[in-house]
């Protein structure tokens, strides 16, 4: 094990302690297997947004994807509305299944690309060419669905993916996991994960290191394009319907779970193990609201508040102070960070 | 040596430039008069296609839509010029504007219009400038503090102020939405009327004009976004340039809500959600580089009268009201990628 991260200890707390709280609150219900069961449902398509938003702050150069949920939203209706014309949903549940699915990943890859070409080659900053393709992309939804919902319909396998059970842990959640395992795995173990991360680092040193700059970028934002491809999958097999205005707080939160996850805004840093823990201690909290009875509002309030809060824990590196003392009592000669 | 390298080459026109002045040297100089030439021909081209463009009715509606966007953008384009980003002024607007409808409804119904103005003015200066402390203690980029911000403000208008719309505005509050600046009769005897309160927005232009101009803040900010650390070793305060200009931005941002709910009469704490990213678009069609440092309050204007036509003329050429979102995307990008590559020329 390398040095003890404080960040990944201290959101394992906040699991336990919110867990704990949650079940003293509810008498039980709260960890009942059918709410952990729906709550982990729901972990996904937020949790795919986010490591996206992870991967384009790892970047660098005030490297942000903002185009993320508009994105997925295009990816099910474009890739719903093909699937649609060759399938029908009642006859080939399967053949339709495998289109849509495969289609949300190729349109999401397509966009994620679209980002990152123009990023890296066109040399335009990444938060106006995102605000500018999630406009687009959404432009783009609109025209297809015409303004209106996408009724997907709820072929077999789709419903499993978005709605059923393998040992009692959702597909959906165990797609999550094992993508979110091979980014990870991605990010420390590849050659691609080290320039990433070093070039979100040091512009100028990844640089005259020679460094294909151009192309780690083009890739990450196309890597964040299919994260986000992914994630409208899910929401459409979870929710029958796409629709071009879903999950308008998406973007908020995506950002808050990279934040709290410790991703450093500026580039270079970010873990997906970590990203991980905070999408479901995101989820923890949102239900944890749900339960005590308080309104949407309340919930967008707390998320803003809760944003400034980590910014604000990160920028006095609270966390690290915390770290510092666990380990110096653990190993005297833990290497400093 | 490093330091002298490492600042950008920002608006000293070099002397080997073309000796005489070409059009391409005009326009990357004066990037804004791209964003003009562009609206004059979108203009020409809708009013050829469908002459009730150029009706006085048409033109004045675009008049009455462009004030609430223009006193935005300039706002955006203040905190543009210092290297930042806003995207919580609607929040702000709606914050202020709703609350002090509430409170002139329910406490004080005969409350002195300017009172009111004043108040969401102030008011919306106050949230800005929280942003602005936050955006410099945080030293994280401004975009995710006001995100953060923007959902703060908003949840707490929705959480504890009220969800309501509130229909029945006080008569102060209606006359000044309705007063009149020209007022006639068009030829099918509806009249139209263009409304006092228009004037606020070519005053306000004016003001940040003069900010920009005439005095040591607005040097100040434009230094702050051409280069934060030397903008420091001069001397300029960066504490009090990012407070002031997010109270700034969120002093229009009060303005600006008053007038929408005076224009609408009714205030609904739901409004102008989402309109910043058509905000930003206009300020960076005018030119205004997202990395700072630089545009003007003419290219600004520009923007927003640009932005205004293309929301406005696309339905009276015939293109579906759906195609909206996609041509002003596609704008932002074109616009962006245009001047990316005019400042790699220069």
């Amino acid at each position: 094990m390398r040095k003890l991260d404080g960040n990944f200890v201290l959101l394992v707390t906040l699991i336990v302690v919110l867990l704990t709280i949650g079940g003293f609150l509810s008498g039980g219900t709260y960890l009942s297997l059918f709410n952990l069961q729906s709550m982990a449902n729901q972990v996904p398509e937020l949790g795919l947004l986010a490591i996206g938003v992870m991967l384009a702050m790892c970047a660098g150069n005030g490297g942000i994807d903002l185009s993320g949920i508009a994105m997925a939203n295009m990816a099910g209706v474009a890739s719903g509305l093909f699937a649609l014309q060759f399938f029908p949903v009642d006859e080939a549940p399967v053949a339709f299944t495998i289109t849509f699915i495969l289609g949300c990943a190729v349109v999401g890859l397509i966009g994620g690309t679209l980002n990152g070409l123009i990023i890296s080659r066109l040399g335009i900053t990444p938060i106006l060419c995102t605000l500018g393709t999630q406009m687009f992309f959404t432009g783009v939804t609109v025209v297809l669905s015409d303004g209106r919902a996408v009724r997907i319909g709820a072929p077999g396998p789709l419903y499993e993916l978005g709605n059923g059970y393998v040992f009692g842990i959702p597909w959906s959640f165990m797609l999550f996991i094992v993508t979110a395992t091979i980014l990870g795995v991605v990010l420390r173990y590849t050659p691609y994960g080290v320039k990433l991360m070093m070039t979100g680092a040091n512009q100028k040193a990844a640089k005259f290191s020679g460094f294909a700059r151009a192309r780690i970028v083009t890739v990450t934002y196309a890597l964040s394009g299919l994260l986000a491809g992914l994630s409208g999958a899910i929401i459409a097999a979870r929710n029958v319907n796409v629709k071009w205005d879903y999950g308008t707080t998406y973007l908020l939160i995506a950002i808050l779970i990279a934040v709290m996850a410790g991703v450093k805004p500026d580039g270079g840093y970010g873990r997906v193990i970590n990203v991980v823990l905070s999408a479901i201690i995101l989820q923890l909290m949102s239900s944890l609201l749900n339960f005590i009875g308080l309104s949407n509002f309340v919930r967008d309030l707390a998320w803003g508040a809760l944003l400034l809060f980590f910014l604000f824990v990160n920028r006095f590196a609270l966390v690290e102070h915390f770290a510092d003392l666990l380990s110096s009592r653990r190993s005297p000669h833990a290497p400093k960070p | 040596m490093t330091m002298v390298q490492d600042m950008p080459d920002t608006s000293i026109p070099t002397p080997h430039e073309s000796p005489r002045p070409t059009i391409g040297a005009l326009f990357r100089r004066r990037p804004e008069l791209v964003s003009l030439a562009i609206l004059i021909a979108i203009c020409v081209i809708v009013a050829s296609i469908n002459p009730a463009f150029l009706q006085p009715s048409s033109l004045i509606d675009m008049g009455r839509a462009s004030v609430v966007t223009g006193l935005f953008a300039l706002g955006v384009f203040a905190i543009l010029a210092a290297g930042g980003i806003d995207v919580s002024f609607p929040a702000i607007a709606a914050l202020t504007m709703y609350s002090a409808t509430l409170f002139v409804i329910n406490v004080w119904p005969t409350a002195p219009m300017a009172l009111v103005v004043v108040s969401t003015v102030v008011g919306g200066a106050a949230l800005g400038a929280l942003n602005g402390w936050m955006v410099h203690t945080l030293k994280v980029p401004s975009l995710i503090v006001t995100v953060g911000t923007q959902y703060l403000f908003r949840g707490i208008l929705l959480a504890f102020i009220g969800t309501v719309w509130l229909m029945e505005l006080p008569p102060q509050m209606i006359a000044f939405g309705k007063a009149p600046l020209l007022e006639f009769q068009s030829g099918n005897g509806v009249t139209v009327t263009l409304p006092m309160y228009f004037l606020v927005f070519p005053a306000a232009a004016l003001l940040t004009w003069f900010m920009f101009n005439k005095t040591l803040m607005g040097r100040a900010i434009f230094a702050t976004g051409g280069n934060a650390d030397v903008a420091e070793r001069l001397g300029y305060n960066q504490r009090i340039v990012h407070i002031f200009v997010f109270a700034f931005t969120g002093a229009l941002a009060g303005m600006a809500g008053i007038i929408h709910v005076c224009a609408n009469r009714m205030a609904n704490p739901f409004d102008l959600m989402g309109i910043e990213i058509e905000v930003i678009a206009a300020v960076v069609l005018g030119g205004a580089r997202i990395t700072g440092g630089t545009g003007t309050v003419f290219g600004t204007i520009t923007g927003v009268l640009l932005i205004t036509v293309v929301n406005n003329s696309l339905v009276l050429v015939g293109i579906p009201s759906t195609w909206q979102r996609v041509v002003v995307g596609a704008f932002i990008l074109l616009a962006a990628a245009f001047f990316v590559k005019r400042s790699h020329k220069s």
